[in-house]
């Protein structure tokens, strides 16, 4: 098998599974959230680096230029990338309220706190 | 008009939202939310109307010819989808004032009917794109507006729930992203009607079987697929009642949907079920989901989250269908899929009313609620047999087909298990009526009123549809039966 020819893939499955690792792996909710946001991320890299041809160009009609590189993957992870974003700042949101509601943001923590609610529960 | 309707139905939602939030007024932004739901709901009868013959409907968003641009396509089986989210959004929303009043924050009034919106764009949008990237967008939009909704729950356990699901549900739409993306590589177009054409070309079948791996585990966290299933229970029994109804009745509806979609129009029967083990594996899965839920779901103490539990269990007999991969299981799939989103639509409008007038919907708490609510506990009862099975219900319609497809594949042993599990269902009914009937009302619920009128109506007639789509199941079962004979012929 090649290996350094698929180099980029490699790095994006190492990426994918560090980040999914941390989100199962962690029990505090920002780090799980960072650990989302690095597996989103590695999906962006599957999209691009195909799309990229080695001395290609972008897509310009010209007498020079006879190699492009496909300018798709690049729109389809930037719609990708807003979705990323609003996940993440959503989930923070989620965090603060939960911090707000719990005094803690460790799982382990606000779960123990559901199985003995205390004396006046909302 | 009519030519725009695939697209409008989307996006009258769509700008409805932001309009919401400029208004800034509860009341409006509820008269809104009615508008656009009607709107829908009368688009996606009008669409149904026109692919009756077997059509399709393909609509170019701007103009761009498909495979270049987006596509729409409305053919049987997303028709029928479209008029069931929009039916259960109209009659939600209609229900949803009272309710929400109730249940959520006077100031957040019209941000809950903005993420309604935004979810029901969201739901009609997955359901009419032919596009795999626009699928996983607005697969998006309506994931993160229903984490909001969730979040909108009283229970400050709403708020993890919401956590939860966020989490489990983004893994799940990367993963679609995931398997989407290597069907690109390999295809390179998005376009679902030209992957599909392009996809026997392709000469390494190897990523597009790890595609399949990726998409099938991705669309299963959506539709709550025991062993998927962890964000659901929660989820549902924490988010305000209006929430748990529409998302019961249509999220995951939509992602059995997309499920079928990808399995029968983009890689083939013939990829899916004669190369894989799928149906060893969808049928275990099932089995367990229909067993092992409805297990679960006895031993709850709160009535939401028992009928929650319940869902994955039905969920179950939905994948069960698939499983058989015959034209009757098919069909028994997606009438359940119907029959189900009815069913569960009504419990949960009624509990919904219970959790008005008491708070809460925990069995120490509504013991004698038949006394003081005698509408509410005999749609539950109602409702509940429907969940069995028994005659004259839409849920008899369903399992009897499902039973059907299982002799059919030779099975007797499935038919035998799909009657057991059932009986498991009538125990945890049974929990509720000798909770809610036989037990002496205490103070507090003595002193209840019945649920307000406009919560009522709507909860009864989804539990009416219940009854008269049990006893003429003409119209869901012929519906169900052509959109998976045009599923099988991979009519796309």
């Amino acid at each position: 098998m090649n290996i350094a020819g698929h180099l980029s893939y490699w790095f994006t499955i190492f990426l994918t599974i560090a980040g999914l690792y941390i989100v199962i792996a962690r029990g505090n909710l920002v780090k799980k959230l960072v650990g989302l946001a690095i597996f989103q991320t590695s999906v962006y890299l599957l999209y691009i680096a195909p799309g990229k041809l080695i001395g290609g160009t972008a897509p310009v009609i010209s007498e020079q230029f006879k190699l492009y590189s496909n300018p798709l993957p690049h729109v389809l992870i930037l719609t990708a990338i807003v979705v990323g974003v609003a996940t993440l700042a959503l989930g923070l949101a989620l965090v603060v309220r939960i911090k707000e509601a719990y005094g803690s943001i460790e799982e382990d923590e606000i779960l123990k706190q559901d199985e003995n609610p205390p004396s006046n529960p909302r | 008009m009519a030519p725009h309707f695939p697209i409008l139905q989307v996006v009258l939602p769509l700008i409805a939202a932001p309009v919401m939030v400029l208004m800034r007024r509860g009341a409006v932004a509820w008269l809104l939310a009615v508008a656009v739901s009607w709107a829908a709901l009368v688009m996606s009868l009008a669409l149904l109307a026109q692919v009756a013959d077997g059509g399709v409907i393909s609509y170019a968003i701007g103009n761009w010819p498909p495979p270049w641009g987006i596509e729409y396509r409305i053919d049987r089986i997303n028709a029928f989808l479209l008029v069931l989210v929009s039916l259960i959004a109209s009659v939600v929303v209609i229900y949803s004032r009272a309710s929400v009043a109730a249940e959520v924050p006077r100031e957040q009034h019209y941000l809950f009917y903005t993420m309604y919106a935004l979810c029901l764009a969201g739901l009609l949008g997955i359901t009419s794109t032919g596009d795999g990237f626009n699928l996983f967008v607005f697969l998006e939009i309506s994931s993160l507006s229903s984490y909001v909704l969730i979040a909108l729950g009283r229970d400050r356990r709403a708020l993890m729930a919401s956590y939860q699901y966020l989490i489990m549900g983004t893994i799940g739409a990367t993963f679609i992203v995931i398997g989407v993306g290597l069907l690109y590589l390999m295809t390179g177009t998005l376009n679902l009607a030209d992957m599909a054409a392009r996809l026997p070309g392709v000469n390494d079948a190897r990523p597009v079987l790890a595609a399949l791996a990726f998409l099938t585990v991705g669309i299963c966290l959506k539709l709550a697929l025991f062993p998927l299933h962890l964000w659901l229970p929660n989820a549902y029994a924490y988010a305000p009642s209006v929430v748990t109804a529409f998302l019961a009745a249509t999220a995951t509806k939509v992602s059995v949907y997309v499920l079928l979609r990808f399995y029968y129009s983009v890689f083939g029967e013939s990829t899916v079920f004669a190369a894989l083990p799928m149906r060893d594996i969808l049928l275990v899965l099932s089995l367990a989901a229909m067993f092992i839920a409805s297990t679960v779901a006895i031993f709850q103490d709160n009535v939401k989250r028992m009928f929650a539990y319940s869902s994955v269990a039905q969920i179950g007999y939905i994948t069960l269908g698939l499983s058989f991969d015959s034209a009757t299981g098919l069909t028994a799939g997606i009438v359940h899929l119907f029959n189900h989103a009815l069913t569960k639509a009504a419990l949960f409008l009624l509990l919904g009313g219970v959790a008005l007038r008491l708070g809460g919907v925990r069995f120490e708490n509504i013991g004698g609620i038949a006394r003081v609510m005698p509408f509410t506990a005999f749609g539950i009862v109602l409702g509940g047999l429907s969940l069995i099975g028994v005659p004259a219900t839409v849920g008899f319609v369903s399992k009897w087909y499902l039973v059907l497809a299982a002799l059919e594949s030779g099975a007797w042993w499935i038919a035998f298990l799909i009657v057991l599990s059932s009986l498991l269902a009538v125990v945890y009914v049974w929990r509720v009526v000798e909770v809610a009937y036989f037990r002496e009302p205490d103070a507090t619920v003595a002193k209840l009123k019945e649920a307000p009128l406009e919560m009522l109506i709507p909860s009864w007639l989804m539990i009416a549809a219940c009854i008269y789509f049990g006893l003429d199941s003409a119209l869901t079962v012929g519906g169900a039966s052509q959109a998976a004979a045009a599923l099988l012929q991979g009519v796309r």
